[in-house]
Formats: C-alpha cells, sequence, structure tokens
C-alpha cells in the first residue's frame, strides 16, 4: 500500500473537537462530516485537500473524546494518512477500525514541512520525503493491527470468527 | 502463589480467563456492560445491520443512553435518538434511557447499579472511564468497537502499564476531587499517561467521597489514560450496596504490585484550581487567575453535575445574586439528582439567585446545545474540556473549574475563590 500527497502541518495535542466540532454531531454521514474536518483550526481545509494529502502533527494527534466521526471525517475528506510522534489512544484504535493509516515518527513529524511531497509505503512504515529526499521508518504497526488491517478491519475479523455461531445459537 | 498485579491486570486476567497477565499483552475479555449513546450508538447500530448479524450478545449487558443532544435539539438528532429507540425495542435491550428517564450516562448509569466493581465496561464515550471509581475496568472505544462487542460480547485490550498516583497530608477547605485531578493534570500533561492505566491512591482518596471520585476518574482522559482507577474500600461498598442489581468480585492492587511510575502529592497546601484555555493541562491555583471575567457559568456535566456538586455550589448561592449580565446555568445530571434537589431546596436556591434550570443533558458541556457562546464570550464550566470551540464558537473561551469556584465565580462575575466572599 502506497500512500502518496502533499503535507499539511498541525500542532500538538490536535483534539477531536478540532477534526470534528461536536456541533456537526447530530450526523454520521461521512460526506456531511468531511466538509467540516479541521474547521476550527482552518475554516478553507477540507476545500484545499487533494485526495491522498497527509496530515504531518504534533504528539498526542486525536486526543479528546471517542467519536469516530473524527477519522471518519478525516477519510473522506481524502486525507490518506496521519504521521505524529504519538496519537491518543482511541483515536489509533478508531483509525484501524476504519481503515485510516496512521503512522507514528518523530523525526517524520519534525522534519517534514508544508506542502512537501511525501510518500509512505505502509507495508514497511518507510516515509520519504520527495520534495527534500530524507527518509524516515515509522514505528512498525504492532502484529494484531497487522492482522486486522488484513481481514478488513475489525467487523470483517469478528464476523469471520462469530457470525455462524452467532446467528445459529441465538435464532435456537 | 501467583505473581503480584495491580487491579487493572487483576480484572483483564479475571476476564480473558488466566491467571495472570502483564503489561504489553493483549488479550480478549468478557465484557459486562457495552454503553453507546445518541452520537455514538447510531455508527454502531449501522455497523451491526452492515454484518447480517441479527441479534446483540445478552439483552441486558447493553446499555443505550440518549444524553448529548436530548431533549432532540434537532431534527437531525432527533432521528439519531429514534435510532437507539428503535433499536433497543427491536432487540430487547432493557436499559435504553430516553425521555423523563434518561440522565447524562456516566452518573446514571453507576447511579442505577450497572457498572459494579470488578467489571470490565466499554463505552462509545471518552469519559466511560468514571465507571474506575467504582473499581471497574472502563474505557472509552469507537462505535466500530462497540458494535463488535455488541455482536460477540467481548474485546480486546493491550493489558497497560499503571501510573500510582499517591495524594498526602489534608484537603483545605474549598479543595475537591476536581482539585486533585486538574492538578495532576496540570503536572504530568495531556498526554502524561497516555496509552496508560492511572491509579488513584493515599490517604486523601481513602478520605474522598464517591462523587470526588467520580470526577477525578472521569478526567483521567484528559491526561491520555485509558482507565483511572480506585481501589474498593468501605466508601465504593457503601456507594453500589443498595443499588448493585447483581453479583459482583471487586479487585484491588497487591502491595508489591509493579508500577511503572509512582508519583506522590502532598495536598496540604493545593488551592482550588482553574484550567486555563485551551487544554486541561493549563491549571494554576485560583489565586493566580488574575481578573478574568465571565459571561457564562455552567453547573453540571457527568464531570460535576451530581447532587453533590449541586450542595456546594446551593450553599454557596444561598442569598445571594449571581453577577449582573452573567449567565447561570445548572444541569442537574439525573431525574433523581434533579429530583433530591427540588425536594431539598436547591432548584429554588438557583433560581432565586438568578440561575437558569436545565433539564439533564450533556448540551452545553460538548457545545451541542443549552448554553452556547458566542464569539469572544467567556465561561467558567464543572466540565472536562476547554477546547477550541469546544462550548461554541471557536473564538469563545472556557475555563474549567470546581462548583465551589463555579458558584463564587457566578457571583462575582470573573473567576474567583468560595475565600472571596
Amino acid at each position: 500500500m502506497k500512500i502518496k500527497g502533499r503535507a499539511w502541518k498541525f500542532g500538538e495535542n490536535i483534539d477531536t473537537d478540532v477534526i470534528i466540532p461536536a456541533r456537526y454531531l447530530n450526523t454520521s454521514d461521512p460526506e456531511e462530516l468531511a466538509k467540516h474536518c479541521m474547521e476550527d483550526a482552518d475554516p478553507e481545509f477540507a476545500k484545499k485537500i487533494r485526495p491522498g494529502d497527509i496530515i504531518v502533527a504534533g504528539k498526542n494527534f486525536g486526543c479528546g473524546s471517542s467519536r469516530e466521526h473524527a477519522p471518519i471525517a478525516l477519510k473522506a475528506a481524502g486525507i490518506g494518512a496521519v504521521i505524529a510522534p504519538s496519537f491518543a489512544r482511541i483515536f489509533y484504535r478508531n483509525a484501524f477500525n476504519m481503515g485510516l493509516p496512521i503512522f507514528e515518527s518523530t523525526e517524520a513529524a519534525e522534519a517534514i514541512n508544508e506542502g512537501d511531497e511525501v510518500e509512505i509505503d505502509g507495508d514497511t512504515g518507510l516515509i520519504v520525503n520527495k520534495t527534500t529526499g530524507k527518509k524516515f521508518n515509522a514505528q512498525p504497526i504492532p502484529g494484531f493491527m497487522q492482522e486486522l488491517i488484513k481481514q478488513g478491519g475489525l467487523i470483517p475479523y469478528v464476523l469471520d470468527q462469530e457470525k455462524e455461531k452467532c446467528n445459529a445459537e441465538r435464532s435456537a | 502463589m501467583s505473581k503480584p498485579m495491580t487491579i487493572a491486570e487483576k480484572i483483564l486476567a479475571a476476564h480473558a480467563g488466566l491467571e495472570s497477565v502483564e503489561p504489553g499483552q493483549l488479550v480478549q475479555v468478557d465484557v459486562d456492560l457495552a454503553l453507546g449513546n445518541d452520537i455514538t450508538a447510531p455508527i454502531a447500530i449501522r455497523t451491526f445491520r452492515e454484518t447480517g448479524v441479527t441479534k446483540v450478545f445478552h439483552r441486558e449487558k447493553i446499555a443505550l443512553v440518549s444524553d448529548h443532544f436530548v431533549p432532540n435539539k434537532d431534527i437531525k438528532s432527533a432521528e439519531q435518538a429514534k435510532q437507539l429507540r428503535d433499536f433497543a425495542k427491536e432487540q430487547g435491550i432493557l436499559h435504553h434511557y430516553d425521555g423523563g428517564e434518561t440522565g447524562v450516562e456516566h452518573v446514571l448509569l453507576p447511579e442505577k447499579g450497572l457498572v459494579l466493581p470488578g467489571d470490565v465496561v466499554i463505552g462509545a464515550d471518552s469519559h466511560t472511564c468514571t465507571y474506575g471509581a467504582l473499581g471497574a475496568f472502563a474505557t472509552g472505544v469507537g462505535s466500530t468497537d462497540l458494535a463488535a462487542t455488541m455482536i460477540t460480547g467481548k474485546t480486546w485490550f493491550k493489558v497497560p502499564e499503571t501510573i500510582k498516583f499517591v495524594y498526602k497530608g489534608k484537603l483545605k477547605p474549598w479543595v475537591c476531587g476536581k482539585d486533585l485531578i486538574l492538578y495532576t493534570i496540570g503536572d504530568i500533561g495531556v498526554d502524561g499517561a497516555l496509552y496508560m492505566a492511572m491509579e488513584f491512591t493515599g490517604p486523601v482518596i481513602d478520605a474522598l467521597p464517591m462523587a470526588d471520585r467520580f470526577t477525578m476518574s472521569n478526567m483521567a482522559i484528559e491526561a491520555g489514560g485509558k482507565v483511572g482507577l480506585i481501589n474498593p474500600d468501605e466508601t465504593t461498598m457503601a456507594y453500589v450496596k443498595e443499588k448493585a442489581t447483581r453479583e459482583f468480585t471487586p479487585f484491588k492492587s497487591d502491595e508489591d504490585a509493579q508500577y511503572a511510575k509512582v508519583i506522590e502529592y502532598d495536598c496540604s497546601e493545593l488551592e482550588p484550581q482553574v484550567a486555563f484555555p485551551h487544554l486541561p493541562e493549563n491549571a494554576r491555583p485560583v489565586s493566580e487567575a488574575g481578573n478574568v471575567p465571565l459571561d457564562q457559568v455552567v453547573i453540571g456535566s457527568c464531570t460535576n453535575g451530581r447532587y453533590e456538586d449541586l450542595e456546594i455550589a446551593a450553599d454557596i448561592l444561598k442569598g445571594r445574586k449571581v453577577a449582573k449580565g452573567l449567565r447561570l446555568i445548572v444541569l442537574p445530571t439525573t431525574p433523581k439528582v434533579y429530583g433530591d434537589a427540588l425536594e431539598n431546596g436547591l432548584i429554588k436556591i438557583f433560581l432565586e439567585a438568578g440561575g437558569v434550570v436545565g433539564p439533564p443533558t450533556c448540551g452545553p458541556c460538548l457545545g451541542g446545545h443549552m448554553g452556547i457562546l458566542a464569539k469572544g464570550e467567556r465561561a467558567l464550566a464543572t466540565t472536562n474540556r476547554n477546547f477550541v470551540g469546544r462550548m461554541g464558537h471557536p473564538e469563545s473561551e472556557v475555563y474549567l473549574a470546581s462548583p465551589a469556584v463555579a458558584a463564587a465565580s457566578a457571583i462575582l462575575g470573573r473567576i474567583a475563590s468560595p475565600e472571596e466572599l
């Protein structure tokens, strides 16, 4: 899996209220959420990005609420991946469950500038800044998470194990 | 003899059917209660339906609470609350709360005896960690995780390392659980406990009432924590005794359990705290707040909207008036909290002071409704987050503090300590 796009820089502790303000949570429609993605940090953000673009942020990205609307909004807006030194844990889990690739790398997060062309190899975690030629290795994705991704996310993984058993038992 | 473990490790081991677990280990655990609300459950329900599974794993182990945008604030919110109602009816889900039965989930569910010591609870709401005050391993997840648990009754966790916090000394007047947790977040930062369990211990915690304990565990997420645990004791047992709806097994950390870190605080000189915009870690003593005029004060939320919180605020507001031009909004968190406040004259005190008393709802805490801020306005709230735009306009500000500081500030029209009255 290759992700390629321009970098959009944000600071530390980008919270889920910034990613998608709660005033828009009266819907879970991805297209509707995408329109307001990162709005309170940059009102024009959703209009400016192109599919595949990459958010490069400071530590603790996605802190705050458990709203899955946050990775849904980013993905639907066209964001290809997020690079940060660390992620808040609920966001981390939600991103994988939603299929939004995220990568932990302090060096990449610091060295990549706004507008740089960035390419990520999702399989190896190699991040290449095409503009400067610098390369970075992101933290490898934990084995269990790789298994989830391989199966297509949490739900296919769970279904595979449970579906037949559940329906058989519960309709009995 | 089995190896010494923390309370977090013991609960996870017991629910994974293992003798012991270690930090870093991935475990699949049985879930005692899975929770969703009117914002997060609609996505979980949609995902559940997409799977083709027809029945939830257990109709008594799922709670659906409409509390964020209720009473329905607009047509879209009404549709979301209706999805919960329809799904609960279809699946025969016992614990669905709506209308005059509903309240703020993290106050309501413990009050109903649905969360008990030793439980594993997941909730599609980040403040699910509130139940750590009862000695339950309770944490926030996303809607897809909730959907998976609604199907299987299980979830997976990486066993977290634990930071032990030891609170020593004797608290000054007006200093409460909110001040302890704001001070702690101010010390370690909003990612100070990232991916980790927090365990609150020491003589100050031993002496702390349940309401204050809930406040502390509630804000563990504001330090990035996975859970905020307090070892069950007599206070815990007295709280759950009359409420418990089923059998439960409490766990406590072993004396020689391994911790990633132990942090000690002497709390004897601690003052009431105020967290300045736009992060909960920007805590400072109220005496160092300076002159910060306020447009609104909110008393409520899963953090500080319990009966005890309203009582403290009412004691201060009794016979006094809210500052001219300031809006005081009080939101009792459950029908029972509201009823008790009415019966004991608290509601009358708020009204006579010039406050507005609203229904149980999360409302303004997340900028939903019932107290939204205009551009440039400033609020002090007993809630949990002061992020940019949290209570309304992106150029408004939220300051976090205890009910005592909130009441004093409402009277003086600026951030103030009860000592100043």
